[in-house]
């Protein structure tokens, strides 16, 4: 690990200050130091945010939930609104990394944890999100857990998170603040699609700390979040599903779907909900929904299952949220 | 810099370079060497200890970043002549062959027997609402942060599932 100054923020404001003059935040660390070890990541200062007042679940006005940034992925799985009105969100936090991980692990940290992209963990491979303009190994190698929607020429990484994917099915917003003041914005509108500028992964500024998210009130219909892997436990998705589905009189009447290890970021196509309401659950209509999210859909060779296996993943995760509607 | 933590009871004031890890500082710092290394990137669950309560991969933390907290390590469990029940059981029940990853698998075990009784749920479980009961497979994702080389898992299951039955009747004699 290359050597750094260690400063501990007091304030939310301190912290955006130090972090504006170059700092990176440090939550629970588990993928910075992961990548500060080998190198991936060197940054010169770190400003370490663990004891700013943001580890609080708190109901909203608006009868939703208000997360803050550095809750940690255990408490949020385990807080008895989460289990009870969005299980969805405890399920996918819970298929995620192991109890050690998710005790350290925040709900801040867990949003901008980096690609797991095999080139980029190499500092010997080229890589344009690593090292931009230096091209990109995984396009002609070994790309199984990369992305197959929302990718560009020059990177194809897919974003990790399995807690973001049942975060974007839940719309739920992003709460920052930075040196210039505070925003609140979409979750989908917190990532940027890798481009021809792979490096650049969000929107937010120099210094712009994520403070908090907010969930909107419990969504009506059943929720499940189906995590497709390579081992039964202990390994991120090669496909998952956030979905919340509510049926009445045999016809679906919403549908909230969000989709992991797809894309870049946690994925969600408002033409695949569309495609679903009004109609009445049979593999039909599941189908026509997988062919408006999949008609873009391109692999790289070793990641070409993944096309057959989301369509086959968002029917399962249909047919039983249907059924459990019903 | 300075760093102050409470090691198995006792304070420990420390210098250190920030880029040291907990694991690193309970190891060459203090001496405690029970607490393994793996694979320093979190991946083997062999550094777990307990951070105020919690198991944590002491790999992926700074000490910096931990300065005030409370830390428990196999060696703050049991002793030689004092051992803890889940030591016994892994004795007992053979839960190991070469024994690298024995003090994280108590220690995680511990730990895990601790968080389903607050009634933590896991992936597992069928529902997110009701007390858990740790059954072999509950046991298995629960402990899944915690691999052996050696593969000793199914004795590794049996002797926890034999600390959280003298748990169980413990508890029902209590009642
Ligand atoms: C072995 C292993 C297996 C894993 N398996 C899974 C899995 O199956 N599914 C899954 O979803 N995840 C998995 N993870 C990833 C894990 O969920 C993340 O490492 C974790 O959520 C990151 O949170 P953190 O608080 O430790 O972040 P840190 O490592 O502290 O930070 C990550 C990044 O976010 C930035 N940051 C942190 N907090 C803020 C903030 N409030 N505002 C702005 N920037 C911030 C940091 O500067 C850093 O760049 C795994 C990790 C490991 C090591
Ligand atoms: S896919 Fe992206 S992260 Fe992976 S090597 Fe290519 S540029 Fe780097
Ligand atoms: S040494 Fe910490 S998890 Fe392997
Ligand atoms: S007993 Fe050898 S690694 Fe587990």
């Amino acid at each position: 690990m290359r050597p750094f100054d260690y400063a501990r923020a007091d304030t939310t404001s301190d912290a955006a200050t130090r972090a504006a003059a170059g700092a990176t935040f440090l939550a629970g660390g588990t993928n910075l130091l992961d990548l500060m070890k080998l190198e991936v990541m060197a940054p010169e200062a770190l400003v370490d945010v663990t004891r700013l007042d943001l580890h609080e679940v708190e109901a909203t006005d608006e009868s939703g939930l208000r997360i803050g940034a550095l809750v940690t992925n255990s408490d949020l799985a385990n807080h008895a609104t989460v289990r009870a009105h969005y299980p969805v969100l405890s399920r996918a936090l819970l298929s995620g990394a192991t109890v050690q991980l998710r005790n350290k692990a925040t709900t801040g940290g867990n949003l901008l944890q980096r690609t797991r992209c095999p080139y980029f963990y190499d500092t010997a491979a080229a890589c344009n999100k690593r090292d931009p303009g230096t091209g990109c190994a995984a396009m002609e190698g070994r790309n199984r857990i990369l992305a197959v929607l929302g990718a560009s020429d020059h990177c194809i990484a897919t974003h990790p998170s399995d807690m973001a994917v049942a975060m974007r099915a839940l719309g739920a917003r992003v709460v920052t603040e930075g040196p210039d003041g505070g925003r609140e914005l979409d979750l989908g509108d917190l990532y940027r699609l890798p481009g021809d500028t792979p490096n650049i992964e969000t929107v937010l500024s120099d210094g712009e700390l994520i403070t908090a998210v907010i969930l909107p009130p419990p969504p009506a219909g059943a929720q499940s979040y189906v995590k497709v892997r390579d081992r039964a436990s202990y390994a991120f998705a090669l496909v998952s599903v956030a979905g919340v589905v509510a049926v009445e009189d045999g016809r679906i009447t919403s549908a909230n779907l969000a989709f992991g290890g797809l894309a870049p970021m946690p994925w969600r196509n408002e033409a695949v909900e569309t495609a679903l309401i009004g109609k009445a659950p049979s593999t039909e209509t599941f189908d026509a929904a997988a062919d408006i999210l999949l008609a873009d859909a391109k692999g790289h060779g070793d990641n070409d299952f993944k096309i057959p296996l989301a369509r086959r993943t968002l029917r399962r995760a249909l047919r039983e949220l249907c059924e459990r509607a019903a | 810099m300075d760093v102050t933590i409470t090691v198995n009871g006792t304070e420990r004031k420390l210098e250190l370079d920030p880029r040291v890890t907990l694991l690193d500082a309970l190891r060459h710092e203090l001496g405690l060497t029970g607490t393994k290394k793996g694979c320093d990137h979190g991946q083997c669950g062999a550094c777990t200890i307990l951070v105020n309560g919690r198991r944590i991969n002491s790999c992926l933390a700074l000490a910096a970043s931990h300065d005030g907290d409370e830390i428990t390590t196999i060696e703050g469990l049991g002793t030689p002549e004092n051992m803890h029940p889940l030591q016994t059981a892994f004795v007992t029940h053979d839960g190991y062959q070469c024994g690298y990853c024995t003090p994280g698998q108590i220690m995680s075990a511990e730990a895990m027997l601790r968080e389903a009784a607050e009634g933590w749920p896991s992936y597992v479980s069928k529902t997110l609402d009701a007390d858990p009961t740790l059954t072999d497979e509950e046991i298995a994702e629960r402990m899944s942060g915690n691999l052996c080389r050696c593969s000793a898992y199914p004795r590794i299951r049996e002797a926890i599932a034999a600390v959280r039955d003298a748990r169980n009747a413990t508890k029902e004699a209590a009642e």
